[in-house]
């Protein structure tokens, strides 16, 4: 039987070991819940990703990155969007909430702008015959890439706090210009890259083709809420540690755990060279 | 299976990643907690 928080002795807490009380995670029985759901997802999605689902009769298995490829690119939309969303809050509300609901978002944004950019090359060498081609589709997805870099980036300036979050805002807002653009590149200019899609359910997709896109949708989807949570709530803590007023409470814990004759006899040491 | 390198390139490049993000989350989020006391860890129910 292990102590808990109450029984355990105030001394112990100042250690660097865990904090006494309940588990030291991020996980909740209801991340726990949309984790279980995310991973059974994730081995059906590839289950009919690369078993069930048909080849396609022109681009054979290639299809097969279609599922992930597309939902990567709208869970990025998503992510983006919820970035803008939460940079409009901070403006309006200055509520450091929703700045880090922006700044959590804007990094899993990145990963799966970065998963749809490597998908995409890899499915367009056998489909296009190049990885890559300087098309308005691709070429304004690899800005969006690099303008939620560059956010991520002024982030992590050195500023106070209120600055810090000012600066995140605008830049996430202004990146955001580029979701609709990417969007829209297609229509806007003559691409390689096919026009929208799932946006009107394509009737000549087969049947098994569109029922696994759509559950890759749902498990990116599961996946990002995943994520969000777990990373919010990163987001919070270093908010918290990087407290001042919480990191002096802790440091004057530490030093109440610190045995004081040592000490004492280390200064005196000291002295004395 | 027609292009089994490309296909298995793209989901190995999706997973790997994904997996490597998610490992990293659980890691951090856990180094964290541990400075925390559980009264600013108010998600913790277990």
């Amino acid at each position: 039987m292990t102590l808990s928080a109450t029984t355990r002795p105030p001394a112990a807490t100042g250690d660097a070991g865990p904090a006494p009380g309940p588990p030291a995670h991020t996980g909740s029985s209801g991340s726990r819940v949309l984790g279980t759901l995310t991973i059974v997802g994730v081995v059906a999605l590839v289950a009919f990703g690369l078993v069930i689902s048909p080849a396609d009769v022109n681009q054979g298995d290639a299809v097969r990155l279609m599922y992930i490829h597309v939902p990567a690119a709208i869970i990025a939309y998503l992510a983006f969007f919820v970035t803008a969303v939460g940079s409009v809050m901070w403006l309006v509300r200055k509520s450091t909430w929703w700045d880090l609901v922006a700044a959590s978002s804007a990094e899993i944004g990145v990963l799966g702008t970065g998963i749809c950019l490597v998908t995409g090359m890899v499915w367009g060498r056998p489909t296009w015959g190049a990885y890559w081609i300087w098309d308005a589709r691709l070429t304004t997805t690899a800005l969006l890439f690099l303008l939620f870099c560059g956010y991520l980036a002024i982030r992590r300036i050195p500023a106070d706090p209120a600055v810090r979050n000012q600066r995140a805002a605008v830049a996430g807002l202004i990146a955001f210009v580029d979701v609709p653009i990417v969007h829209f590149a297609v229509s806007w200019w003559r691409s390689l890259h096919q026009d929208a899609t799932i946006s009107r359910l394509d009737p000549t997709i087969d049947g098994l083709m569109l029922f696994t896109l759509m559950l890759g949708m749902v498990v990116f989807l599961l996946g990002y809420l995943w994520l969000m949570v777990h990373r919010f709530r990163i987001a919070w803590m270093e908010d918290r540690i990087d407290d001042v007023g919480l990191d002096r409470a802790l440091d004057e814990r530490r030093a109440e755990g610190q045995p004081q004759p040592v000490a004492a006899a280390e200064t005196d040491t000291v002295g004395a060279l | 299976m027609t292009h089994a390198g490309y296909v298995a390139a793209g989901w190995g490049l999706t997973i790997g990643p994904v997996a490597a993000y998610v490992a990293w989350t659980l890691v951090r989020g856990r180094r964290l907690a541990r400075q925390l006391p559980p009264e600013e860890r108010r998600w913790t129910d277990s």
